[in-house]
């Protein structure tokens, strides 16, 4: 597929820390890239370099083969991970407003049609809830109907019910054809959202991938999961190694992680444990990130 | 430059500022209570004191004059005592001086309106000044609550425009307005051309509305041109927007906005001749001031209001806005970032 943005060996750094050290990358036109890594990865900070809202130190960013101006301006749409608009501005007049900045603009109904905005355009925006608030922010995100949509964190401090709803408008404007980068912490929505992804960590990629290509590259095993009993305590503290069991331990009992699915049922009903509860799931992209990043907790 | 996007956000930021009820009443209340407050307090006779200017050598004929208890004497002296002598005769037509006596051609001026400069007249010729020959002056009295307006306008405005641009510029840069503003084709020229305009024509309608009021409430002199005045406030609101642009062009936090913006108004307020008299201050003291331009607008505004002054006799407070315009604002805009 004809990529829309390539980005080559992009650097950054802030006073002498580099948050981005030379990543390179293309987005195919009209498919959902996801930015993946944990807090201080670098890639809000790869994001803001390709919305040419930060200058990168060195490396090159190519919007349709040209570097970013006026056109990318023009043609891209972009939702911050923090915005906040004027005080005292209702919805609509916030869209009336970003809409005025653009030569062109899209059909202003639809877009609050499509945003579920309606019910609001004379609220006040800071009396939105959060939900509400972050349609609004896409909303004026698509008023210049870009063909390139920039999501920072879009759902971040959402109900579910409210990421759920968003990520249905994600789904509509993928339907349009439209190029979407976003970033996140929810595996689950890159999942739900995103053709590729890119994990970042310590400013650098670790992996890009399709989803599945990646959870294939990367696991070969699947993992059973028991809630808790005397059984499996005594499993797990009458053998140090746990009887040879790649096991993680939470609060409502144990993953065990295997290749051999039948084996590792024999095992533990050979040592009396019950099989009661048990389920049986695919390795995620949670289990990924976990493995490329680590479980430390992060500073 | 797009004028429907300079449009857009000069209607946004008018709107910003319509609706947020709380600083526009108060932007209209601050001036009229510090007049009112003013006029009030210096009203009355606790500050009677009679002012003489005394022309010559004193005159043993005179002592008993002279010796009276609330007497100030003023010595009217200088390179060109004929400029000096003319401009005390001003004063007494203006009531700054109850009475002018030149000891050396026996000759006194007073205002026949004023109840100080006639007393002082009886007082006189009672006590040794029988032979000097009155030269009577006649005008309005000038209050002090005459005199305060025009720098109070002027002060007001400063402050409107100093926190209006700078601290609300500075307030869209910390919560991410000029982010979300730089991801679009707005220019940064827009922007700023949409803010000046804006806060400039609320600064102008705020300032005649308190124009208005304090006439109605308590009145004062307005000898001068409406439109000479206009020109004055309109070129130094415009003069002390720009200065604000500058504080504004790059700093991200409000309290060093505040710091900044109280470190530029408070001289300006007590340095710029608005509360009394820069006469008789340091004259070093005096040129400072003059590189503030709520003193160029307070001076120019007093004497049209005041004297009646015309455009020639205050050419130089108008040039010297202009540059001062040109300048804060070539750095303002030089100097702003988005983040």
């Amino acid at each position: 597929m004809q990529p829309i943005i390539q980005v080559e060996q992009l650097i950054k750094q802030f006073n002498g820390v580099k948050a981005v050290k030379g990543v390179s990358f293309e987005v195919g036109e009209g498919t959902c890239l996801g930015l993946l890594g944990p807090n201080g990865a670098g890639k809000t900070t790869t994001v803001e370099m390709m919305e040419g809202i930060k200058r990168p130190d060195n490396g090159s960013i190519l919007y349709r083969g040209e570097k970013l101006g006026k056109e990318f301006q023009r043609q891209a749409g972009i939702m911050f991970q923090t915005t906040a608009l004027q005080d005292f501005i209702s919805v609509r007049e916030a869209l009336d407003l970003f809409s005025s900045f653009y030569p062109q603009s899209g059909d202003l109904q639809q877009i609050i049609e499509d945003c579920s905005l309606a019910a609001f355009l004379h609220q006040d925006t800071s009396k939105l809830s959060g939900g509400q608030r972050q349609r609004l922010l896409l909303a004026i995100a698509l008023v210049n109907k870009p063909d390139v949509l920039f999501l920072d964190e879009p759902t971040t401090g959402l109900d579910p019910q409210a990421r759920h709803n968003f990520w249905q408008l994600i789904h509509k404007i993928k339907q349009q054809n439209k190029t979407i980068v976003l970033t996140t912490h929810y595996m689950e929505e890159a999942y739900e959202l995103c053709d590729r992804i890119i994990i970042m960590d310590h400013g650098e990629i670790i992996a890009q991938g399709t989803p599945k290509a990646l959870l294939a590259e990367h696991f070969n095993d699947i993992v059973i999961q028991i809630p808790n009993s005397s059984a499996l305590e005594s499993l797990l503290g009458s053998t140090p190694d746990h009887a040879g069991l790649d096991i993680t331990r939470h609060q409502q009992g144990v993953d065990i992680c295997t290749s051999d699915i039948n084996l590792t049922v024999q095992q533990l009903l050979a040592a009396n444990v019950s099989l009661n509860g048990m389920q049986i799931r695919e390795r995620n992209l949670d289990d990924l990130f976990l493995e490329l990043t680590g479980k430390a907790l992060r500073q | 430059m797009r004028w429907r996007r300079f449009k857009s956000v000069l209607g946004a930021r008018d709107r910003e500022f319509v609706r947020d009820r709380s600083a526009l009443a108060w932007n209209i209340a601050f001036p009229l209570l510090i007049i009112i407050g003013f006029a009030y307090a210096f009203t009355g006779n606790q500050l009677e004191h009679y002012k003489v200017g005394i022309i010559g050598p004193s005159e043993e004929s005179l002592v008993a004059f002279f010796d009276i208890k609330y007497l100030k004497l003023i010595e009217i002296k200088g390179p060109d005592l004929a400029k000096e002598i003319e401009i005390s005769i001003n004063k007494v037509q203006r009531h700054q001086l109850d009475m002018l006596i030149n000891t050396q051609l026996k000759q006194y001026w007073v205002n026949d309106s004023s109840p100080s400069g006639v007393m002082l007249e009886k007082v006189l010729s009672g006590s040794g000044g029988v032979d000097y020959q009155k030269q009577s002056v006649k005008n309005e009295q000038v209050r002090y609550v005459d005199w305060l307006i025009p720098g109070v306008l002027g002060m007001n405005m400063m402050f409107s425009a100093l926190f209006g641009v700078g601290y609300v510029i500075v307030r869209y840069r910390k919560n991410g307005v000029l982010k979300r503003l730089q991801a679009t084709p707005l220019s940064a020229l827009e922007f700023l051309s949409a803010q000046i305009v804006s806060r400039l024509w609320l600064i102008m309608a705020i300032t005649i509305i308190v124009y208005i009021g304090c006439q109605l409430l308590i009145g004062f002199a307005m000898y001068g041109n409406y439109l000479n005045l206009l020109l004055v406030y309109t070129l130094g609101a415009f003069a002390m927007i720009s200065m604000g642009l500058i504080v504004a062009a790059r700093v991200r936090s409000e309290e060093m906005a505040g710091g900044l913006l109280n470190m530029l108004s408070w001289p300006m307020m007590f340095l710029s001749g608005v509360w009394f008299s820069l006469e008789g201050l340091h004259p070093w003291v005096q040129k400072l001031a003059l590189i503030f331009p709520l003193t160029h607008i307070t001076e120019a505004a007093r004497v049209i209001m005041i004297d009646g002054a015309g455009l020639i006799d205050i050419w130089p407070n108008l040039m010297a806005l202009i540059a001062m315009s040109i300048i804060f604002l070539l750095m303002g805009v030089t100097l702003f970032r988005w983040e």
